[in-house]
C-alpha cells in the first residue's frame, strides 16, 4: 500500500484503506507459488517421506500444496522421489512432458540427484537431470521432511525471483517437448544417437586394429 | 474369520529321519552330496529333477518352496540353482542344487511342481540366462526384452564397472578420486554393443508382453451368444493405486478380468549385482533399502544370515534390542498396510493419516537409537551399532503399554465394521490354502489362508523361542482375513514387546571389537526371518574373501506377487487395486 496513493483525489475516500497496489509480477507469483500442486507420483524410499511430509505432523498443507494430483495435467510440480532407473525414465520423461507450463521439477534426495547409492547399477540413471531440467536439489537419503520442506522454500524464492516479462511459457513459438527415451541393449537417449553411433564405430573400429 | 493358535500343525504321515539320506536311498545315482567346502544340501542330476522334486515334495513332505535363486560358479564353468524347501510343521530347510554348464545353461522348469517357482525362475532367466524347459512364460522379469546380456553373471561388467571388489581405489580419502563417467567410453552409465547403430533402429517395446494377451482375445463371448471384446488395459507404472512403480497389464471382458499379468523391474536398482563388489559390512545399509518400511527388520535378516556362517553369538542384551525394534517396525509396517488398503478403497488418505501419526512416535524411537528416521542400518553381526539412550526405554514402554495398544483398538473400531469395507473385501481376493502354500507365498497372506506358518516359530531366530505369542490365521483367505490378521498381528507384537521391554537386561551389545572387516568363513547359508510382509531370505555364499561371493535376496513382496493374477481372475476391475492392497507389497523389495 503506498502512502501517495491513499491522497489520491481520483481514489473515493471510502476505498483509500482497502485498496492495495503491487507489481503484476508479485500478485502473480504470489498465487502461483501458495498453490502448487504436486503430482501425485513415487518412486521408491523418498516416496515415503513425501507421504510423511504430508500427512499431519509436517503438513505440506500449510504450503498450499497438499493436493497431489495423479494426473500430470493437473500438476505444477513434479517431486522425483527416487532412483530413476532405465526401466523408468521413459515414463518419467513423458509425465513431465504432459505436465502443462509453468512446471517445476525436484531432485528430491541423492538417488534423483546423481544416482546416490545406486549409481553403479547397471539399471540406474545417474540423476534426473540427465533428462528433465531441474529447479532444486533435496540431498539426503531420504531427506527427512524437514529437508523437503526446506526444498520447498528454496523453490518458492525461485519462483518470486521469476517475472513475467522473460517466464519461457509466454514466450513465442512452442517449447519442445524431451524426446522420450527408448529401451534398447541399454537405455539410449535419442538426443545423443548421433555421438553414440559414431562412439560405436570408433570402438569397433578399435577393436578391429587391436586384432590386426 | 481370524483365530488364534499357539503352535505351527504337526504335519503326520512324513518320515522321520534325516531327509537327505532318505533321498540318497530313494535316487541312488541321481544325488550326490555338495563337494564345495562347507557348502549345504545335494547336488541333484538336472535331468532328474522334475522327480526328485517331486518325491521331495509329495513323501517327505517338503511342500513350501520357498527360495530359488542361481549363483554363477565361473572359475567350474557352471550354473547352479538353489531350491530350499521347507516343511509346514516346521524345521530347517531341505537344500537341493542342480547344475548347467555355463555354455548352453539349460535345466527343467519346476512351475509344474511348485508354481512359486515361476517368478523366481524367469528372474534367474533374466539376470543369468538359464533356460528353464516346460516354464509356461519364460521372460525377462526385471530388466526389459532387448537388454544386452544377462548382468548377474560374473563376467558381465556394468557400466561404470571399477573392480570387483571394494573398496575401490578412486574412492580412496587421500585425493585421486575418478568420476565414475570419465571411466567409460560413453560418458554416462550406458554401454552399447560394438555394432550398435540408433539409425533405422527400433525400440521391440511391449510387443512380446502383449502377444500373449492377444491370443486370449480369440475367444469372444459371454456364452449366451452376445459378442463381447475384451480390451487389454495398463494399469501403471504411474498409477495412485500402485503402491509404487508397479505395472498391470489386465485383460478385460467388461469389467471382469480375464487375466492379469504383473509387470515389474521399474525400481530395480541391482542390490545383488552391487552387493556382490560391496563389503560384508558394506551391504548393511542396502539392506535398509529393501524394503524400506520395515528397514530394522532387512537388518536383522541379513544380519542373521551373515551370523550363520560367521558363527558368532550375540550378546543378551543386543538379542533383545533387536526383537524390540524388529516388533516395532511390525507395528509400523502393519499400519501402513491397513492405512494404504483403505486408501485403494477410497478411504482417501483418513485410515492411513491416522497410521502414519503412530509411525511417526515409532520413527521418533529408531531415530534415538539409530540416529536416522527411516534408514536405521543399526544392525550389527554380533550385535548391534551402538546402546540405547537411556530414554529409549521409558519412551518405549510408555508407547508399548499406553498408547499403542488403545490406538489398534481405536483403529479397528472404525474399521473393521464398517459396511463398504465388508461388502468390497469379504469373499473378494480370495486364496486357498493349497494355492497359498503352493505359491509360496508367505507372511500374512499365507496366513489369512489358513496356514500356521510363521518363521519365528517354524524355524526360530534370535531369541524369539523365548517369548509367549500366538499365531492369527485366517479362515477364508480372502481381503478380509489378510486385513485381521494383520491387526492381530499388531497386538502380538505388543505383546513381545510388553514381555521384551520388561525382561531386557544390561551387558554389552557387540560380541567382539567393532571392526569394518568382518572374516566370513567360507560355505553358504540361508537365513531367514518373518518379515512384516512374509519371510524375508537371504542366500549368501561365501569364498571366504571380504565381500559375497553370492548374495541374493528373497523378498517376500515379489513372490507373494506371484499368485495376484490367480486371486483376481473373475473379478471386477475395480477389486485388483483393493486385493493388491491386501498383499501388501513395496516396490524397493519387489524389484530390489
Amino acid at each position: 500500500m503506498s502512502e501517495e496513493f491513499q491522497n489520491d483525489p481520483r481514489v473515493p475516500p471510502e476505498l483509500r484503506h482497502s485498496v492495495f497496489i503491487t507489481t503484476l509480477d508479485k500478485i502473480y507469483n504470489w498465487g502461483r507459488k501458495r498453490s502448487m500442486w504436486p503430482i501425485m507420483f513415487g518412486l521408491a524410499c523418498c516416496a515415503i517421506e513425501m507421504i510423511a511430509t504430508a500427512a499431519s505432523r509436517f503438513d505440506m498443507a500449510r504450503f498450499g500444496m497438499e493436493l497431489m494430483r495423479p494426473s500430470p495435467r493437473q500438476a505444477d510440480l513434479m517431486i522425483v522421489s527416487g532412483t530413476v532407473t532405465k526401466k523408468m525414465v521413459p515414463q518419467i520423461v513423458r509425465l513431465y512432458n504432459q505436465m502443462p507450463e509453468p512446471k517445476y521439477v525436484i531432485a528430491m534426495g541423492s538417488c534423483a540427484t546423481s544416482g546416490g547409492p545406486f549409481k553403479e547399477g547397471y539399471n540406474v540413471v545417474s540423476g534426473i537431470d540427465k533428462f528433465l531440467p531441474v529447479d532444486v536439489y533435496i540431498p539426503g537419503c531420504p531427506p527427512t521432511p524437514q529437508a523437503l520442506i526446506h526444498g520447498f522454500v528454496k523453490l518458492h524464492e525461485m519462483i518470486e525471483g521469476q517475472t513475467i516479462r522473460d517466464v519461457p511459457w509466454y514466450k513465442e513459438g512452442v517449447v519442445d517437448a524431451i524426446p522420450v527415451p527408448a529401451l534398447g541393449p541399454d537405455l539410449l537417449d535419442w538426443r545423443q544417437a548421433q555421438e553414440i553411433a559414431a562412439r560405436a564405430r570408433q570402438i569397433a573400429e578399435e577393436a578391429q586394429e587391436e586384432e590386426a | 474369520m481370524v483365530r488364534l493358535v499357539k503352535s505351527l500343525e504337526p504335519s503326520p504321515g512324513f518320515p522321520e529321519g534325516d531327509p537327505i539320506a532318505l533321498l540318497q536311498e530313494r535316487f541312488p545315482d541321481a544325488i550326490s552330496p555338495a563337494d564345495k567346502g562347507n557348502h549345504t544340501g545335494v547336488i541333484v542330476e538336472s535331468d532328474r529333477l522334475p522327480e526328485v522334486a517331486l518325491y521331495i515334495r509329495d513323501q517327505l513332505g517338503y511342500q513350501y518352496l520357498s527360495s530359488v535363486t542361481g549363483v554363477d560358479y565361473l572359475d567350474d564353468g557352471y550354473f547352479e540353482v538353489v531350491y530350499h524347501a521347507y516343511r509346514l510343521s516346521g524345521g530347517g530347510p531341505l537344500t537341493f542344487k542342480a547344475r548347467t554348464p555355463r555354455e548352453d545353461p539349460v535345466l527343467p522348469s519346476l512351475v509344474a511342481v511348485w508354481p512359486g517357482a515361476d517368478f523366481q525362475e524367469r528372474e534367474i532367466w533374466d539376470l543369468y540366462g538359464v533356460r528353464f524347459t516346460g516354464h509356461p512364460n519364460l521372460k525377462r522379469i526385471l530388466l526389459w526384452e532387448g537388454f544386452a546380456g544377462h548382468p548377474m553373471r560374473k563376467d558381465w561388467k556394468e557400466p561404470y564397472y571399477e573392480e570387483e571388489h571394494k573398496p575401490f581405489k578412486s574412492r580412496w580419502p587421500q585425493g585421486h578420486f575418478a568420476m565414475a563417467e570419465e571411466r567409460t567410453p560413453w560418458g554416462r552409465n550406458v554401454q552399447y554393443p560394438p555394432d550398435f547403430t540408433p539409425e533405422g533402429w527400433t525400440p521391440e517395446g511391449d510387443a512380446a508382453l502383449y502377444e500373449g494377451l492377444l491370443e486370449l482375445e480369440t475367444g469372444h463371448g459371454n456364452g449366451k451368444g452376445l459378442r463381447t471384446d475384451r480390451v487389454v488395459v495398463n494399469m501403471g507404472p504411474q498409477h495412485p493405486s500402485t503402491h509404487g512403480v508397479f505395472r498391470m497389464v489386465v485383460t478385460l471382458n467388461g469389467e471382469t478380468i480375464v487375466d492379469l499379468e504383473p509387470v515389474m523391474g521399474y525400481l530395480h536398482r541391482n542390490h545383488e549385482k552391487i552387493g556382490e563388489r560391496n563389503t560384508w559390512l558394506g551391504n548393511m545399509p542396502f539392506t535398509d533399502r529393501l524394503d524400506y518400511i520395515c528397514s530394522m527388520h532387512n537388518n536383522f535378516g541379513y544380519a542373521v544370515a551373515v551370523e550363520k556362517l560367521m558363527g558368532v553369538e550375540v550378546p543378551e542384551r543386543a538379542e533383545y534390542i533387536r526383537v524390540i525394534m524388529a516388533e516395532l517396525t511390525r507395528i509400523v509396517n502393519h499400519f501402513i498396510a491397513i492405512g494404504f488398503l483403505f486408501n485403494d478403497l477410497g478411504a482417501f488418505f483418513t485410515p492411513a493419516l491416522y497410521g502414519l501419526e503412530e509411525r511417526e512416535l515409532i520413527l521418533d524411537l529408531f531415530e534415538m537409537a539409530s540416529g536416522s528416521r527411516m534408514m536405521c542400518n543399526y544392525f550389527r553381526f554380533g550385535g548391534v551399532a551402538r546402546d540405547l539412550p537411556e530414554e529409549f526405554l521409558p519412551l518405549a514402554r510408555e508407547l508399548v503399554e499406553n498408547r499403542l495398544p488403545r490406538v489398534i483398538d481405536e483403529f479397528e473400531t472404525y474399521l473393521t465394521g464398517n459396511e463398504i469395507f465388508l461388502a468390497r473385501s469379504v469373499g473378494v481376493g480370495v486364496l486357498p490354502k493349497e494355492m497359498a502354500i503352493a505359491y509360496s507365498t508367505a507372511g500374512p497372506v499365507l496366513r489369512a489362508s489358513g496356514v500356521a506358518y510363521d518363521v519365528r516359530k517354524a524355524e526360530p531366530y534370535g531369541i524369539y523361542d523365548r517369548f509367549d505369542f500366538e499365531i492369527p490365521i485366517g479362515t477364508n483367505g480372502d481381503i478380509f482375513d489378510r486385513y485381521k490378521v494383520r491387526i492381530e498381528e499388531m497386538r502380538q507384537s505388543l505383546h513381545i514387546l510388553k514381555q521384551a521391554l520388561d525382561q531386557i537386561p544390561d551387558g554389552p551389545i557387540q560380541a567382539g571389537k567393532k571392526a569394518y572387516q568382518v572374516r566370513v568363513p567360507a560355505g553358504d547359508a540361508y537365513g531367514r526371518v518373518e518379515n512384516p510382509k512374509g519371510e524375508l531370505g537371504f542366500y549368501l555364499v561365501s569364498t571366504g574373501g571380504p565381500n559375497p561371493y553370492r548374495y541374493h535376496i528373497r523378498a517376500p513382496s515379489f513372490i507373494n506377487l506371484t499368485s495376484l493374477g490367480e486371486m483376481s481372475k473373475g473379478h471386477k476391475v475395480a477389486d485388483i487395486v483393493a486385493i493388491l492392497g491386501s498383499i501388501d507389497i513395496v516396490l524397493g523389495e519387489v524389484d530390489r
